[in-house]
């Protein structure tokens, strides 16, 4: 740890915190401008390079030298706005950074697949904004920002994921109602937020909680609460509120789709974890009751009616993006449970579903960038074609359903046990059966691939094997690589997310 | 009963724009309409942030007098905000005697109004990619009927003609 935080010179680590969302936003404008999409992609690959840097640094000077409160401008906190990174959002800022990193190498070829030539420098550029959109959720403290990061982030994922216009026009549709149900949960939150600095007078997330703590809730508070969560649920694709996510994943451009899904509803998780837990107390009456009879209640209903749903998809990215709705409702449990067991548990899924999905995005954007499928039909024979991508592939689906051997064995385990500790066994119980549905439709893309023989090509030939570009390769086998290594050297994840379970619940 | 009522008329028109717009954006079919009624439920939230910062017998937030305190003057700004959020928690360091000049006149807190300005550009940057998405959906489909715009979808994925 102590090599990470010296990892940059001093003048640079102490602004590293504004420096992690100033630069993706610079780099943005010159993004923008560059002629071909190859110099956009360029500079795009060095910032998100930097932004992995940073993330790494602070992660070395949270573990060495505790809390970050950076005063942006010199504006002291509680009057200036103050950027804070604990060990609760340095997990976040560094799955960002490095899954964003993969992302972009992954993201040459497979845009230039995708986007028409002239679009590609403002794609990239798009990108960033979202990018620094996302980093600035994470790391501000103070819960306006919050609100303007997350627009920042969502209106530049409206356009990336209209982007796949040139693929399929329902990218479009996709797009828009994503763009009206976003705006009306980012409102929702802001309305939210309004009502807390009314009961608190202050904008500063430590603040509120200090003041709240003080003054005890109120009828103003618990509004506050409901609109909170409805919003930052909107944005996590919480169980009910999830519509947007299926239609937005499935046409958006793989990259985009690959990008989104390890980060953006993580991302906004992240946010609902640090109102519900920092800003309203897990002991409050009204937040504990939620616990039980909000979140885990729909985190299981999510568990087994997405897993449901995935199972009869015929899109197989539309498949994978209802899984990631059963995911999220794993989350919003481990988050029920409301102990630090659960909600380490939680974090822990959290970033163990980042390393399967962007592996699992990344190889059907492989397939779809050599063959053209989309569909799960279409997927047959590739374990022949495709042997490297579909291998990768297997890795993380099998991950996907919690096979021992892979990270999604770890994250359940520690999920169930958290569960015991509770005495909730129906939790238990339905864990079980939504792995079951998942392997129920994790088998249906399987046996396409592995199987079924490939369709064959003109003239009555098998096609011959194709090899993924090695951008393409890297990344996404690093990915699937990470899905078993970390099951072996389980410590450091594991030790994140305690620590992050830890930094709210105050505990050791 | 009156009384609780009209002592809270801003939330009146607050909560009818509201639900205008919500039920707008339920309700019709129309993908402009439906951003209209975007842009309204958006504008009630910028009016209950504008009537939060409204101080009863409050005067605009301007300091008065040396208009060309420099530093000290923002310093006295901020502090002056603040105090007005948190009451009568003094604020340190060498703003403080202003602000306590400031304390004296009672201002409205001129916070909400700042924040409201960074919504309304979020409001009108959401709107524009709306309309530009509407404008390449009516290039792709033809239309801008949602009803329409399923059919053609369903047509596609079955494969039938509509």
């Amino acid at each position: 740890m102590d090599m990470l935080a010296s990892l940059l010179p001093a003048g640079i680590a102490v602004h590293a915190p504004a420096l992690i969302v100033v630069i993706p936003l610079i780099m943005a404008a010159v993004a923008a401008f560059m002629p071909k999409g190859l110099w956009a992609w360029g500079v795009t690959l060095v910032t998100a390079i930097a932004v992995a840097v940073l993330s790494l640094n602070i992660l070395g000077q949270v573990s060495t030298g505790g809390v970050i409160s950076y005063a942006m401008g010199g504006w002291l906190p509680p009057v200036g706005i103050e950027l804070r990174v604990d060990m609760l959002n340095v997990p976040l800022l560094l799955l960002v950074g490095i899954v964003g990193l993969l992302c972009v190498i992954y993201a040459l070829p497979s845009v230039a697949d995708e986007i028409a030539k002239k679009q590609q420098a403002l794609f990239y550029s798009a990108f960033l904004v979202c990018f620094a959109g996302l980093l600035g959720v994470t790391i501000t403290g103070d819960a306006f920002n919050v609100f303007v990061f997350l627009e920042i982030s969502s209106i530049s994922t409206y356009t990336i994921i209209a982007m796949g216009a040139g693929k399929d026009r329902r990218a479009l549709t996709a797009s828009y109602n994503y763009l009206v149900l976003g705006t009306i949960g980012a409102t929702f939150f802001v309305i939210g937020v309004g009502f807390l600095y009314m009961a608190t007078g202050t904008l500063n997330i430590a603040d509120m909680a200090a003041v709240l703590e003080q003054n005890g809730h109120d009828r103003v508070t618990q509004a506050a609460f409901a609109f909170i969560v409805v919003g930052l649920g909107l944005k996590a694709a919480m169980f009910p509120l999830h519509v947007w996510l299926p239609n937005a994943y499935a046409f958006a451009p793989n990259f985009v789709t690959a990008f989104l899904a390890s980060t953006a509803t993580k991302v906004a998780f992240y946010a609902l974890i640090r109102f519900v837990f920092s800003v309203f107390h897990p002991e409050v009456s009204f937040v504990a009751l939620s616990f039980t009879w909000l979140f885990a209640v729909v985190g299981v209903i999510a568990m087994i009616v997405a897993s449901v749903q995935a199972v009869f998809q015929t899109d197989a990215r539309r498949l994978l993006a209802y899984s990631s709705v059963a995911q999220v409702g794993y989350m919003m449990l481990g988050l029920g449970m409301g102990t630090a067991a659960g909600l380490s548990a939680s974090m822990l899924h959290l970033m163990n579903h980042a390393l399967m999905k962007g592996a699992l995005f990344m190889a059907l954007g492989a397939f779809a960038l050599n063959f053209g499928v989309r569909r799960v039909k279409d997927l047959a024979g590739l374990g022949q074609t495709m042997p490297a991508s579909s291998a990768a592939f297997t890795v993380a689906s099998l991950s996907l359903v919690g096979v021992p051997l892979t990270v999604g064995f770890t994250s359940k385990w520690y999920l169930v046990t958290a569960a015991l500790e509770r005495g909730w066994w129906w939790a238990v119980a339905a864990l079980m059966l939504s792995s079951l549905l998942a392997l129920a439709y994790v088998a249906r893309l399987l046996s396409a691939i592995w199987m079924e023989t490939p369709p064959a090509g003109k003239a009555g030939l098998a096609p011959a094997r194709r090899l993924a570009p090695w951008m393409v390769l890297a990344p996404m086998s690093l990915l699937a690589f990470a899905n078993i290594y970390f099951f072996f050297h389980a410590a450091p994840l594991v030790g994140l997310a305690r620590a992050a379970a830890n930094a709210v619940m105050g505990g050791n | 009963m009156l009384e609780i009522i009209l002592e809270r008329f801003n939330y009146i028109p607050i909560i009818i724009l509201m639900m205008t717009g919500l039920y707008v954006v339920i309700a019709t079919g129309n993908l402009v309409k439906r951003l209209v009624g975007l842009s309204l439920f958006q504008t009630s939230v910028f009016l209950l942030y504008i009537t939060m910062g409204k101080v009863f017998g409050g005067q605009p937030p301007i300091i008065a007098g040396d208009a060309h305190g420099g530093d000290a003057g923002h310093g006295a700004d901020a502090a002056a905000g603040y105090a007005a959020g948190h009451g009568a928690e003094a604020a340190a360091g060498h703003a403080a005697e202003t602000a306590h000049h400031v304390a004296e006149i009672a201002y409205s807190n001129p916070l909400p109004h700042v924040l409201i300005l960074t919504a309304i550009v979020v409001g009108v940057a959401t709107l524009a990619v709306g309309l530009a998405l509407v404008v390449r959906i009516r290039e792709a489909y033809g239309t801008i009927e949602d009803d329409a715009l399923n059919a053609a979808d369903y047509s596609l994925e079955t494969g039938s003609a509509e």
